[in-house]
């Protein structure tokens, strides 16, 4: 794990990237890494995240700033930009279950094809999808996702990269850690290594590449 | 006393589902104002899926915290004994058969007690959210509803709106009736009080069997 800046650590991020990110309603969304996006105007972004939060909150200032050509989320109801852009046309949306959007990310992250799961068996969700029966009930075979970057809000991260979540910011955050080729993490609080007891450490260390520091 | 608004007399009777211990999800709108009915002794498991079990009342003025929301993003307050995870282990609830009831809105349900309650096409296309996941592996279902919208009634025949799951529904409230889904047909159960029985039939499309006793809603 390296310390970086805000800055550098979205440096990282090239033009086209794909990146989960975390939070459910800007709960829980690394609000500095967005904010750096937006000043450094990283384009064609495709973004796998529960939500588009609503404009000028979180996820909401990507969409804001024309930067998200593509949107992998269960809900953008709370943000009328969003839906304004893919009727438009200038922003592709695809919109999944928010239990099965979470397991195909917990899927690529965990070394699995994708996961059957009984949601949307009989609905539009299903369309295009193999089906399976198992014990004479349908499935549906859902793919897991990948993101070249996962941004992660911590409540509590160590200088060695264990993380720990506070209330209702964990939502996506443990499970797209797993899912990326790099995770960049914010969190509330730097604090020594050995603060965050072993029992609650949520994010193991190897899963992180760098810290913001604060 | 003055009449009871519809949302309330909804709200009250589907208070009166739940039970001490079970673990229940209620969505948006009216089914948020379930739990201002639910008696002290009663005590139930609110969950929130985005993360929380033991969810309570919205905080007074101040006394919110900005990482404690429920699924809407606003604030609540969470009860002696909450606990909080991550979305996989919430919807592993949710899906995995775990939650005991949810009570959700409706657009349209049928005759059999299929539910279309997430889009609009060409109007309102916000997502599923979690709809999809709560009506397939909750142990039950509960639709909160008003029982038409602008005149024309909400249980059809057959849903003309995409469906939510291939699952039905298990109960639906509204400010008339009450209808359950006896083998799979719409069973007028209950009327709310000074509503008649020919009064619910006249507001609803769906073909209704009537149960041998139809019952006054208490409210």
């Amino acid at each position: 794990m390296k310390t970086v800046s805000a800055a550098d650590a979205v440096a990282l991020i090239p033009n086209g990237a794909t990146l989960m990110i975390g939070g459910f309603m800007g709960v829980g969304t690394p609000e500095r890494l967005i904010d750096e996006l937006v000043r450094q105007g990283k384009r064609d972004l495709t973004i796998i995240a529960n939500d588009t939060a609503s404009p000028g909150c979180g996820i909401g200032k990507l969409v804001d700033a024309g930067l998200v050509s593509r949107t992998i989320a269960s809900h953008i109801g709370l943000n009328p930009e969003t839906q304004k852009q893919m009727i438009a046309g200038t922003m592709t949306v695809d919109l999944v279950p928010q239990g099965t959007l979470i397991e195909r990310i917990r899927a690529g992250g965990f070394g699995l094809g994708g996961v059957l799961t009984p949601t949307g068996v009989g609905t539009i969700v299903e369309e295009g999808k193999q089906k399976v029966e198992i014990n004479g009930k349908s499935y549906l075979i859902e793919t897991a996702l990948h993101a070249e970057f996962a941004l992660i809000d911590a409540f509590l991260a160590d200088y060695s990269g264990n993380l720990a979540y506070a209330l209702t910011a964990r939502n996506f955050n443990p499970v797209i850690a797993m899912a990326a080729d790099t995770t960049l993490v914010t969190a509330e609080h730097i604090v020594p290594v050995g603060l965050i007891a072993p029992d609650h450490v949520v994010t193991p260390a190897p899963l992180v590449d760098y810290v913001v520091t604060n | 006393m003055s009449a009871m608004d519809p949302q309330t007399i909804i709200a009250k009777r589907i208070a009166q589902e739940l039970r001490s211990g079970m673990l229940v999800n209620l969505g948006i709108g009216i089914p948020t104002m379930v739990a201002n009915y639910v008696p002290n002794a009663v005590k139930v498991f609110f969950q929130s899926e985005n993360g929380l079990i033991g969810t309570g009342p919205i905080p007074e003025q101040g006394m919110g915290h900005r990482l404690l929301t429920d699924a809407g993003g606003r604030p609540v307050t969470a009860l002696p004994g909450a606990c909080t995870f991550d979305s996989a282990m919430s919807f592993g609830l949710i899906r995995g058969g775990h939650v005991d009831v949810t009570v959700l809105g409706a657009l349209q349900v049928d005759a059999h007690g299929l539910l279309a309650n997430w889009m609009i096409p060409g109007k309102m296309v916000p997502g599923m959210g979690g709809a999809m996941d709560l009506v397939t592996g909750a142990k039950r279902v509960i639709i909160a509803m008003q029982h038409t919208a602008k005149g024309k009634p909400k249980i059809v025949s057959k849903c003309t709106l995409p469906l939510t799951s291939a699952r039905p529904v298990d109960l639906v409230v509204s400010e008339l009736a009450v209808i359950e889904f006896v083998g799979g047909h719409a069973t007028l159960q209950e009327t709310a009080p000074g509503v008649s029985v020919e009064q619910v039939i006249a507001a609803t499309e769906a073909k209704l069997a009537i149960a041998d006793n139809v019952s006054e809603m208490r409210v």
